[in-house]
């Protein structure tokens, strides 16, 4: 029998290399041994992305993408197709957790410097993958057509409209109509299952290739290539398989606690995963009193609100969120990771959090005077962090760095 | 069955359109046990009987109730369901929407995902806070949905309650209407405690109605916690088995 499948193995190695990508992309590639608990959330978001896909498959199978019949196709699919829920609480569910699974993964990028010289590619790649998949996410929360679906993306398309002189045009090309309307539904399906799944799909792959072009970070911030033995072998480093195999398929089952638990008992998660307003169908004519996007998207909303000129405004929450991408260049500490980074980064990359928590929940609730200051003032904190960088890195007291892992 | 001309006659004298809002009332906590098959079922008595004349539950089916909640097909025929309507049909409403209209001045709403949308507190408080109010449409007014178009279809079995307010000077020195108590000025066929427990049995109801698979998800979510705890710990000693030699 393993005559057999050698022999079968040696046919599908001479035609396609099976076993080379196999080797020189598990059994036989390093990655440094001090992984951390921040080191999961790559391999978790791949899981929710193929979670994503398959559940969406499903979910697609009875969905109707039509201003008449969608509200109604999602609630046949909650109640009369066999174990319709399940496949709709999971893609639900999947949606906050992929997000999160995201935001935990690139505050690891900012805690040991993954992004820094020569990751630089992998950190774009990574940030159009975050971009894209705000996009997939936007768009798939129009499908249900609920109340906050349609409200939402009414907002939000309309914002394109600040843009002077094309910003009417934009808007109405992006609607397909004056208004969001079953036009807008159809072609946001579309983008929804077809382009950006791809464009994810080819993104995820190029990040990859990207890292194990140049291995893999760790949270000492020193490269294991540099220390090898007479085989050229990293010291300090173990294969990926099977040693990161069986540990990434223990972070899956806690990860999948989290998220069954979720999915089991609390799948609107207090209105934060599946808004209470969204449990009415859309209604054009019927403004809801207090519009507020899904939890993820509520620290860069925070932002748009806090600066009190739309165009402006609209210009601010975009560049909040791409600032991420000049992280390589505006970095210009020598040091990757914060275990040997000075004070001010250390402060500074705080603060960040603090502004970052800070405005994801001014985000979800209605605006006031006080709010409205305080949310301008964790907007400050928050471009001080980026825009401020290459002064304090370069002027930072920086501990010295290993020679090798820790 | 037959409460749609009653509601029709209510309705003669109504002209009222309301947009929903919570008001500025403390809604009241309810505890509610999802599991009480009694109460289930008395909430579907209550609901298909006084509610469903009127209001469509659009995205349930008969059937559906009929197993959930272990109605007896006989019962549930004969009792719970219009007679023209089929077990496999969807919970619709045989009033037509013009007439509906014209009648409570807007179409009742579909009462599929209420209690998703608006939260068991606020069904709760809205069917136990209609009061009596001269000059109204109706009659009555509610405290959570002011000027509500849907008449008390309860009241002969809460009776009818006077509400009453008080003169507080709120932070700006105007005097506002504060709601400080019901006193009930009718007896219904049900005590206080009966009608509470009643609008309970409804809230739980319609809680079953938005989401019918709830009590089984969680049924089922335990089975799989607990095959995840035990695949848990196998990982764990997998990976602490491949790792004990690295240092």
């Amino acid at each position: 029998m393993g005559g057999l499948l050698k022999n079968l193995m040696d046919w599908v190695d001479e035609r396609f290399p099976a076993t080379k990508v196999w080797k020189g992309s598990a059994s036989e590639y390093y990655a440094p041994k001090n992984f951390n608990f921040w080191y999961y959330f790559g391999s978790l978001a791949l899981l929710v992305l193929v979670n994503q896909i398959v559940t969406g498959i499903w979910l697609t199978m009875n969905y109707k993408p039509s201003a008449e019949m969608a509200f109604a196709s999602v609630e046949y699919i909650m109640r009369d197709v066999p174990w319709g829920w399940l496949i709709r609480y999971m893609h639900s569910t999947g949606a906050s957790l992929f997000l999160l699974v995201v935001y935990l993964h690139m505050f690891r990028g900012l805690l040991y410097g993954s992004y820094k010289k020569p990751r630089e590619l992998v950190w774009i790649f990574g940030m159009l993958i975050y971009l894209v998949l705000m996009g997939e996410a936007f768009m798939g929360y129009l499908l249900p057509w609920g109340q906050m679906s349609f409200w939402g993306a009414q907002v939000i398309t309309s914002l394109f409209g600040a843009v002077p002189v094309v910003g009417d045009l934009a808007v109405e090309l992006i609607r397909g109509d004056y208004n969001i309307s079953d036009v807008t539904l159809n072609r946001f399906f579309a983008l929804h299952v077809i382009a950006l799944p791809l464009a994810l799909a080819g993104l995820v792959v190029a990040h990859l290739v990207a890292l194990h072009e140049v291995g893999s970070n760790n949270p000492d911030g020193v490269e294991i290539h540099d220390h090898t033995d007479a085989q050229g072998t990293p010291l300090d480093g173990v294969t990926f398989h099977p040693y990161y195999t069986v540990k990434d398929i223990f972070g899956v089952v806690i990860f999948l606690m989290l998220a069954c638990a979720i999915i089991f008992f609390a799948p609107e998660m207090g209105g934060y995963f599946l808004e209470h307003a969204n449990f009415q169908p859309a209604d054009p004519l019927q403004t809801p009193p207090h519009i507020a996007p899904v939890w993820y998207f509520t620290p860069f909303y925070a932002i748009l609100r806090a600066v009190p000129h739309k165009l402006l405004g609209v210009i601010a929450m975009g560049a909040s969120v791409m600032l991420f991408a000049f992280l390589p260049w505006l970095d210009r500490g020598p040091v990757r990771s914060i275990r040997y980074r000075g004070p001010l980064y250390k402060g500074a990359l705080t603060l960040f959090v603090i502004s970052f928590l800070g405005l994801g929940y001014l985000g979800t609730v209605p605006s006031s005077d006080i709010y409205t200051l305080i949310a301008q003032i964790l907007s400050v904190i928050y471009f001080g962090f980026f825009l401020l960088m290459p002064i304090y890195t370069r002027i930072d007291k920086n501990k010295p760095v290993p020679d090798r892992l820790t | 069955m037959k409460n749609w001309i009653v509601c029709a006659v209510f309705s003669l004298l109504l002209h009222g359109v309301t947009l929903a809002s919570g008001g500025d009332v403390e809604l009241k906590h309810v505890e509610i046990n999802h599991d009480n098959k009694a109460s289930l079922q008395r909430g579907a008595q209550l609901f298909n009987n006084y509610c469903l004349s009127c209001h469509s539950v659009k995205y349930m089916r008969y059937k559906r109730v009929m197993d959930d909640l272990e109605i007896p097909e006989e019962i549930m025929k004969k009792n719970l369901m219009f007679t023209s309507d089929k077990l496999e049909d969807l919970m619709i409403v045989a009033m037509p929407n013009d007439d509906a209209k014209r009648w409570f001045g807007k179409v009742p709403p579909d009462l599929s995902l209420s209690v998703r949308q608006r939260g068991e507190a606020w069904v709760y408080t809205y069917l136990v806070s209609f009061y009596q109010e001269e000059g109204s449409p109706t009659g009555v007014n509610n405290l959570v949905l002011k000027n509500a178009s849907m008449p008390h279809v309860l009241a002969p079995l809460q009776g009818l309650q006077k509400a009453v307010f008080e003169e507080k000077p709120d932070a700006d020195g105007q005097v506002r209407h504060v709601f400080k108590r019901f006193e009930l000025i009718n007896k219904g066929e049900m005590t206080t405690e009966e009608y509470e427990r009643a609008a309970k049995d409804l809230v739980n109801y319609m809680g079953y109605l938005a989401e019918p698979i709830r009590t089984e998800r969680q049924s089922v979510g335990i089975w799989v916690m607990l095959f995840l705890a035990v695949l848990g710990i196998f990982t764990y000693l997998l990976k602490l088995e491949y790792w004990k030699d690295v240092h």
